[in-house]
């Protein structure tokens, strides 16, 4: 097994990507929060299926169809067993966003009514806030926030005293934040929200790709997740609900393979997890998603979060060495998901995510999809670094070169 | 010496024309780059239909922020008709770098936030 000092897992030849780029220069991929590169085993079996197993699932009596029903429903119990969900109570979507949004219509325009309100915290993703705004404006509810401290963390007593408040019906946040990187307590705020008698749902894009998730421990009613993060295909993403919950509500999108039966004028839901999946869904992205976590069993996730903390650890170090960087989030690793927001005095993010990437060193600069944290920070964009099992201390070293001779071009030490 | 950001573009980043505000104006405007949520506004004084003074404001990219520095020394003295007639193009030859397609509408914020000043019309210039 490699050492854990040296921050590798030594799986970057797994990926083909690394190897295949047609320019001579390297790939150094420091943008795995956006999205995941793939592992062969990914793309083998999402190329093995539609070649030897492409049926419509559900209906076919002839074997090839029973085939990809069996890859189909294989993968999500693969998929449930990572997250330690079952696979009755495990909906595919087609990311998170579609996650939140079920559960918005859902469940949110059956209980979501005039005077109520939903909490949400100043760290989420537009995914997690736009859909909350459209429910409580359309219901009359308020939406309020909690905040984020100097730490870039959220305090469970702020969390107690609005759900003392007594009208908070759900709340809804990150797992990690992908701006701060904060890893939220997310089993001490499930808990305290359900003793309140609201209902929570948790936003996992950013946690499920890089440490253990068990989502019966977590007790979150809602937990949802994205695939290609998680080094599986674009076009699949995850709800995990509590059964009882899932069963009381009304079907999201309706159609064809979401019913029990159809009539002239009225339909019965197929039973769960079918009833929130209308139409044909995406098999062999499924099928992609479940060699994803397995590949990922198989490193095991407590190595990939040892591996992707010691590396943020040493990025962080790295990061402190550039003159006017200002790292926002938790100051330490251990707090931390594997990712680093920065700025850097005299640099507009844009510009440093361009100039880094003349050296091959692929940064995200923007707003991240959480434009109200950005206010709240109080500034307009940042660059993101954030790293993968394929990442190594090779690449750090050459953002940070990358970074300095950024600052040159802009000669911010000229007199 | 760097394609994009020439020595040009540095000084007018780093020394913007132009700049600030402009009390009375008689045209103004706000807008967004969404894809960094940057916001340039601009203040205009009109005489006779023509621009005789103007001010952006706002901070950005190296890109954006010359891009109006530039531009702002070009629009003083244009007739309103004149604005109307300016594309993307314009803005682009102006500017003298290559500019990639996802920092375009870096380069042409200023002229969005011009064109929704004079002509009311808030779309990306084309
Ligand atoms: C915390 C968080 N939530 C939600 C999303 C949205 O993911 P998707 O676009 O796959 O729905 C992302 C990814 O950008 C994220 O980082």
């Amino acid at each position: 097994m490699p050492s854990v000092a040296e921050s590798t897992l030594g799986v970057r030849a797994d990926f083909p990507i690394f190897a295949g780029r047609p320019d001579e220069r390297p790939l150094i991929y420091l943008d795995s929060g956006a999205t995941s590169q793939k592992p062969q085993v990914v793309i083998d079996a999402l190329a093995g299926h539609l070649r030897d197993h492409n049926a419509n699932v559900h209906r076919g009596v002839y074997p090839l169809a029973q085939e990809a029903d069996a890859a189909f429903e294989s993968a999500r119990a693969q998929i449930a067993a990572f997250t330690g969900a079952t696979p009755q109570t495990t909906i595919f979507t087609k990311n998170v966003t579609e996650a939140i949004n079920l559960v918005a219509y859902s469940w949110g325009r059956a209980n979501i009514g005039p005077g109520d309100a939903v909490l949400i915290t100043q760290m989420e993703h537009h995914a997690n806030i736009v859909p909350w705004q459209v429910l409580c404006r359309e219901r009359g509810a308020t939406l309020r926030y909690l905040e984020v401290d100097d730490r870039g963390e959220l305090s469970l007593s702020a969390l107690d005293a609005e759900l003392a408040r007594g009208d908070v019906r759900l709340v809804a946040f990150a797992h990690v934040s992908n701006v701060l990187g904060t890893i939220n307590p997310v089993a001490e705020m499930t808990a305290r929200v359900r003793a309140a008698g609201a209902v929570s749902l948790v936003d996992g894009a950013q946690a499920v790709p890089q440490m253990a998730v068990d989502v019966e421990q977590i007790g979150a009613d809602f937990y949802g997740w994205t695939g290609h993060k998680a080094l599986g295909p674009m076009g699949i993403g995850v709800l995990h609900g509590r059964g009882e919950i899932l069963q009381e509500m009304e079907p999201f999108l309706t159609g064809g393979d979401m019913i029990a039966s159809v009539d002239f004028q009225s339909a019965t839901w197929n039973e769960l997890p079918w009833k929130f999946e209308a139409g044909t869904p995406m098999v062999a992205e499924a099928v992609g998603l479940g060699a994803a976590v397995d590949y990922l069993s198989a490193l095991g996730m407590d190595r990939v979060r040892e591996h992707e903390r010691s590396l943020t650890a040493y990025m962080l170090e790295g990061l402190a060495r550039v003159p006017d960087l200002r790292v926002v989030g938790p100051p330490e690793a251990d707090g931390r998901g594997a990712l680093a927001s920065f700025t850097i005095g005299g640099l507009h993010p844009h510009d440093v995510a361009e100039l880094v990437s003349r050296s091959g060193v692929c940064i995200r600069a923007g707003h991240h999809c959480a434009q109200p944290l950005m206010r709240c920070l109080g500034v307009g964009a940042t660059a993101r670094a954030s790293v993968g099992v394929y990442n190594d201390r090779s690449d750090i070293d050459a953002l940070i070169d990358a970074l300095l001779a950024a600052r040159e071009v802009f000669a911010l030490d000229a007199p | 010496m760097d394609d994009l950001y020439r020595d040009y573009i540095l000084d007018h980043y780093k020394q913007p024309r132009n700049f600030g505000e402009l009390e009375p104006h008689d045209l103004e405007a706000l807008e967004h780059n969404p894809l960094c949520g940057d916001e340039l506004g601009v203040h205009i004084r009109v005489c006779d239909e023509r621009i005789v003074d103007l001010r952006f404001q706002g901070h950005g990219c190296a890109i954006s922020q010359a891009a109006a520095s530039i531009a702002s020394e070009e629009l003083k003295g244009m007739t309103l008709a004149e604005v109307e007639q300016l594309d993307a193009d314009w803005m682009i030859d102006l500017l003298g770098i290559p500019v990639s397609a996802t920092r375009r509408k870096c380069a042409l914020l200023n002229l969005k936030v011009v064109r929704g000043a004079v002509t009311g019309d808030h779309a990306w210039p084309t």
